[in-house]
């Protein structure tokens, strides 16, 4: 017996729940032959807004909990990850048009890359911290805290790796993210934010805008809440403006990045996003 | 209790609306003899004026609006005159970096904190007045309510002593509850005695049902006309002490008894929504509400207020997002 197709209309990831656009408005989004394969809520400016009070009220929950807590619930991301792999896979294959074998190596290499960089939580203060030598009897340390919220415009030519490289180093440190899928790809996207809804993440850690990032972006590179910008997929837009409007609230900004594997695993992009903390303590009295 | 009049006067209309003296028996009449509210019909109502969208011009006009109508309250056990002084500053210039954003109408505290709010307030002090900023003090065993009648009359008077322009006292809900209006009324009666200050003038009364505590829209309605017929100048729907605190239908339900006096007496009662009011959004829905139900006249300080503490800080977000054309955050207002 056949059966009627399921068409799907998927929605945002908001503040821990799915609601629809504000704005009412949805996108199709079409394989590389140009077929149907669902539609996405197209984000507005306000959702962009309501994501960022998200952010900033999971922001010192998150920050607060311990590094290895947050090392735990990153891990458990990539567990589901693989749980949900034939789906990935799935959604890989038909929305870029490659084969299952390349949709398989791209999963495969997002987890892999998850797993690193949760591995990170516990161990890059170490690293990027320091005892620093002073001319008295004092400690003197810095540390690096996270940098609060984190808006990222994702790889625009990847499901799923570019959305990972981004995220994933930016909620290592503590920071909560507001991210802009890929707008011709943003299947994984979609299905990352179910992931993120069944883990341990607290809602708003990570919100998840589908759209046009060049509607949004300027938006979250203006907003005073925002505190950095990542803007490695923002390569095809204005992005010399954005990063003007994001001096004058003085964020931390990373610029367009091309190529196969932009953002490409690495300490830095864990570093980035954080601000270094220094402290004076005095050596006990003997 | 049987005529109160004798001692003090409830309001004069109140005496004509009656045809003689206010007995707890025609009182008791007189309240449960008011017709039952529809609860899905005001619910309806309500939700219905809160889905208009006010965009651009309107909507400054309303930040503007809801800034000058906003009693800037603090009302913790860990007050201190410093946090008064603070809480002052703020009311005086609430956003440093526009010097055009209008002043909140009053600042509210606990009775014991009016000198140092007076003292901050200098200059400023509007006194009674609509042109600067007044000074409200909640008493009356603010926020239950459950002290003796000499207890509250002092507290009421102590405040006002100390120069408050406004006076937040709350009813006895147990007693309004136990069926025993009449002790209510009395009390409401006295307090506002107790308002007056030595020149012959009195302090602004506003009566505090704590909507929360009542249970029913009926109660509501029969508490609010309770108020009015007793003297008070304000009905006001909570302490923000008890939850829930003030929702759009209870504000509707006692902006129509206020509607409705208005169109008896023409006399003009005043309405303040507080606590849970914490949006720009949820207070422009307030706005609409007071012009839909009694007319755009109410929307003055002396007509209608917010008590609201961290509302103010969300319209001063929104304020520079129309001024600026960018999301603000709340590094850019203080600290409550």
């Amino acid at each position: 017996m056949s059966r009627l197709a399921v068409p799907k209309t998927y929605k945002l990831y908001i503040g821990g729940k799915f609601p629809r656009s504000e704005s009412g408005r949805t996108y199709e989004v079409a394989a590389t032959d140009g077929t149907f394969l669902a539609n996405a809520a197209k984000a507005s400016r306000k959702d962009a807004r309501d994501a960022v009070v998200a952010a900033r009220s999971a922001q010192s929950g998150w920050a607060g909990a311990t590094p290895y807590n947050r090392g735990q619930v990153l891990y458990r991301i990539a567990e589901l990850l693989e749980g949900r792999r034939v789906q990935f896979v799935d959604e890989i294959e038909r929305s870029e048009g490659v084969s299952a074998d390349a949709a398989n190596r791209q999963v495969d290499e997002a987890i892999d890359r998850w797993v690193w960089y949760a591995g990170w939580a516990d161990k890059y203060a170490q690293v990027a911290g320091n005892a620093n030598p002073v001319s008295g009897p004092y400690f003197n340390l810095s540390v690096p805290e996270p940098t609060g919220v984190v808006a990222i415009v994702a790889p625009q030519n990847s499901s799923l790796l570019g959305l990972v490289s981004v995220v994933a180093p930016a909620l290592v440190a503590g920071n909560t993210v507001v991210v802009i899928a890929s707008e011709t790809l943003p299947l994984s996207a979609i299905s990352l934010s179910e992931v993120l809804a069944t883990s341990d993440v607290p809602g708003g850690v990570v919100n998840i805008l589908t759209g046009s990032p060049a509607e949004i972006t300027p938006w979250l590179a203006s907003h005073a809440d925002v505190n950095a910008i990542d803007l490695t997929g923002a390569g095809g837009l204005d992005w010399v403006d954005l990063e003007i409007a994001a001096a004058e609230t003085l964020k931390r900004v990373l610029r367009p990045e091309g190529g196969t594997d932009s953002a490409a695993p690495s300490l830095d992009r864990i570093t980035a996003l954080t601000e270094t903390k220094t402290v004076w303590h005095t050596k006990s009295l003997i | 209790m049987t005529d109160i009049t004798q001692a003090v006067a409830p309001r004069a209309t109140a005496l004509e609306l009656f045809d003689g003296p206010v007995t707890d028996a025609n009182l008791r009449r007189y309240l449960e003899g008011i017709p039952g509210v529809d609860a899905v019909g005001l619910e309806q109502r309500a939700a219905g004026l809160g889905t208009r969208s006010i965009k651009t011009t309107s909507k400054k006009w309303a930040l503007d609006t809801i800034i000058g109508l906003i009693d800037l309250t603090t009302l913790e056990g860990a007050d201190t005159p410093g946090k008064v002084r603070s809480l002052v500053a703020k009311a005086i210039t609430p956003d440093a970096t526009d010097a055009s954003t209008p002043r909140v109408a009053a600042v509210c505290v606990y009775g014991d904190m009016v000198p140092y709010a007076v003292e901050a307030l200098g200059a400023h002090h509007a006194k009674g007045t609509d042109s600067g900023i007044n000074v409200a003090a909640v008493a009356t065993a603010f926020p239950s309510g459950r002290a003796s009648l000499a207890i509250k009359l002092s507290d009421t008077a102590d405040a006002v002593d100390a120069g408050a322009d406004e006076i937040d006292m709350v009813i006895d809900r147990g007693a309004f509850l136990a069926g025993r209006y009449g002790q209510v009324f009395d009390e409401i009666v006295a307090v506002k005695e107790a308002c007056r200050r030595a020149d012959g003038t009195y302090a602004h009364l506003k009566v505090i049902l704590e909507t929360g505590e009542l249970n029913t829209y009926d109660n509501v309605r029969r508490a609010s006309w309770l108020s009015i017929l007793a003297g008070g100048d304000f009905i006001k729907t909570s302490t923000g002490k008890v939850s829930p605190a003030a929702t759009l239908p209870v504000t509707l339900l006692m902006l129509e008894v206020v509607r409705d006096w208005h169109r008896l007496t023409g006399e003009k009662i005043g309405v303040k929504p507080a606590g849970g009011i914490r949006t720009s959004k949820d207070a422009i829905k307030y706005l609409v509400t007071v012009a839909e139900t009694v007319g755009e006249d109410w929307l003055q300080p002396h007509l209608f207020r917010f008590g609201a503490s961290s509302l103010l800080n969300d319209v001063l977000l929104q304020r520079q997002k129309m001024t600026t054309g960018h999301y603000s955050g709340a590094d850019y207002v203080t600290i409550d």
